[in-house]
């Protein structure tokens, strides 16, 4: 497309404005996490600024706990939902059936669901199930949110799933599985790694869902409402920090990763 | 698809020759969760709307009194505060992320993937530590208000508190559920078609209205419906920004399930607001094909 220079310029100024007011609040809890007082008050003087809150976050047996707790809720979401959403991206994008265009109308449904109400759902749900709420139903129920996402991502790579791949396999005599195995997993990599990615990170940040289900145990961002809520204090916008770095840690290696797979499968791909 | 081999074992075979049975069959664990972990909840849900209030048990008589209750008090209130900020939030978003999405569409090139980084990253925040910045900004003495006071002299009281600020955070929230679908949305206009009508002698605004909104429509219908049904549903922003100044439907549902321990008329709430918005968005749904904007492969 034909753009002049100050259209261009335009835009990026735009973009640059939007970007800054999005970061802003990022940038108001790094401040914040800094100053020695008790009480935040802008601006503060140089000497007011510590790193104390960091050492008292990362040293913090409790904070330890709720970073625990989180990363276990992770990482079975992640194992579940990738599963699973393997599985349901191939009936959503590759095999034609009967269920299909319900199928697929359906596997968004969760997403259009308000977390808080989904999350007071399954808590009932579990109660009438005689089930005790704790970390691992918390899972489930993130499961339940994410599989869709999941599902949606390697959906995409598997509409460009060439076929004829598949069919020449079974046509030399291949099992399923070993088309499984041998094509159609390797061939959806890297749908399946950005999926996880998401998958961990989706759960990671999750408030609304969890703060329902996860009973006894409390992940991080629970903990982390609870202490707002009840006035400040100046460990949480450091625990904050802590947060959203790992996030955007995760973010730097899911790049990482979908880069160096595209690039191998550009180079290695059979058909081109 | 239908020739099978004859060299594979028996059981594979019988999945060659059922039509469809393996696409039935790879859908079958997402299904069996969502009948777990979806539907069954739901319909639980529906049931306990039915129970005599304040009971844990779903073994009761059934009854409407909960939503008698609903109706003969002010809970209609929430469930309008609720739509409105959702339909003011989806009007300011789609404001705000047109032109972003255009420019990240059709005119930047590499810094387009670096704004969707920058976004994208985020939707892994969990949202209250985001909100919270906000609060740490406006309040009292905080860094909008203190660097009025220092530099320009403004004494500002805490800018917290109030419905804008409820909007700014929910505007903010879900800005990427506008901006990610409004991108492929445009990303589906073709450029023949935009240089076409402007070689016609078009101006900026038809093609804009006649053109580029019609054509990017179900990027804005998808953004639009995303960003209404999640800030529907949204309880942080009015009670982290807002203080107690608007109660949404949702916390109003939540407290029947902390504060008021009445889980029957929680439920009978919560069933009300899930008619309400699988309503909006069948409805909607029903107006385009998803599959057609999905199954397209991003242009690159």
């Amino acid at each position: 497309m034909i753009v002049t220079r100050t259209q261009k310029a335009g835009f990026s100024l735009y973009a640059g404005l939007v970007l800054l007011v999005f970061y802003f609040p990022v940038f108001c809890i790094i401040v914040a996490s800094l100053s020695k007082k008790r009480f935040f008050s802008f601006p503060y003087a140089s000497e007011d600024m510590t790193f104390k809150w960091y050492a008292d976050a990362l040293n913090s047996p409790q904070v330890h706990d709720f970073v625990g707790v989180s990363l276990r809720i992770a990482s079975v979401t992640a194992v579940a939902s990738v599963t699973i959403g393997f599985f349901s991206a191939l009936a959503y994008a590759r095999y034609r059936w009967r269920g299909r265009q319900t199928f697929q109308r359906l596997v968004l449904l969760p997403l259009f669901f308000p977390q808080s109400v989904l999350g007071l759902a399954l808590l009932m749900w579990f109660n009438f199930l005689d089930v005790t709420t704790a970390w691992w139903t918390a899972a489930i129920v993130h499961t339940v949110w994410i599989a869709p996402i999941t599902t949606l991502i390697i959906s995409i790579q598997a509409y460009g799933l060439d076929e004829s791949l598949e069919e020449a396999a079974r046509d030399m005599g291949a099992t399923r599985w070993q088309i499984l195995r041998k094509i159609t997993i390797p061939l959806l990599l890297p749908g399946m790694i950005s999926a996880t990615c998401f998958a961990v990170l989706l759960s990671w940040g999750n408030f609304a869902l969890s703060l329902f289900t996860t009973g006894a145990d409390s992940a991080l961002p629970e903990w982390l409402y609870a202490r707002m809520t009840s006035g400040y204090q100046p460990m949480v916008p450091a625990v904050g920090v802590i947060n959203v770095g790992v996030a955007i840690l995760l973010v730097i290696v899911l790049f990482a990763i979908v880069r160096w797979s595209t690039r191998k499968s550009r180079t290695s791909a059979p058909s081109h | 698809m239908s020739d099978a081999s004859p060299v594979t074992p028996s059981k594979a075979r019988l999945l060659e020759r059922v039509p469809g049975l393996i696409g039935a069959l790879s859908a079958s664990p997402f299904a069996l969760l969502m009948l777990f972990g979806f539907v069954a909840p739901l319909l639980c849900v529906v049931w306990f709307g039915f129970m005599p209030s304040k009971t844990f048990s779903l073994l009761q008589t059934p009854t409407l009194e909960n939503y008698a209750t609903i109706f003969n008090q002010t809970y209609f209130k929430s469930i309008l505060w609720s739509l409105g900020l959702a339909a003011v939030t989806v009007v300011i978003l789609l404001v705000i992320c047109f032109p972003l999405a255009f420019a990240m569409a059709k005119i930047f090139k590499g810094a387009a993937s670096f704004i969707t980084y920058a976004i994208a990253t985020s939707l892994f925040v969990s949202e209250n530590i985001r909100l919270f910045g906000w609060v740490i900004g406006f309040m009292k003495r905080g860094v909008v208000g203190g660097t009025l006071e220092t530099w320009f002299g403004l004494q500002t009281d805490s800018l917290l508190y109030n419905i804008p600020v409820i909007i700014l955070g929910m505007v903010y929230v879900y800005l990427p559920f506008m901006l990610f679908p409004l991108v492929l949305g445009v990303k589906m206009v073709p450029d023949q078609v935009r240089e076409a009508a402007f070689d016609l002698g078009a101006s900026r605004w038809q093609v804009f209205k006649k053109i580029d909104l019609p054509l990017s429509m179900p990027g804005v219908m998808i953004g639009s419906l995303l960003v209404f049904v999640l800030s529907v549903g949204a309880i942080s922003e009015a009670k982290i920004l807002g203080g107690q100044k608007v109660v949404t439907i949702a916390s109003d549902i939540e407290s029947e399930f902390t504060y008021a321990q009445n889980w029957p008329l929680g439920s009978a709430l919560s069933t009300m607001f899930i008619a309400l918005t699988t309503v909006v968005v069948f409805f909607a749904l029903s107006r385009f094909d998803l599959e057609k904007l999905l199954g397209k492969k991003p242009a690159e």
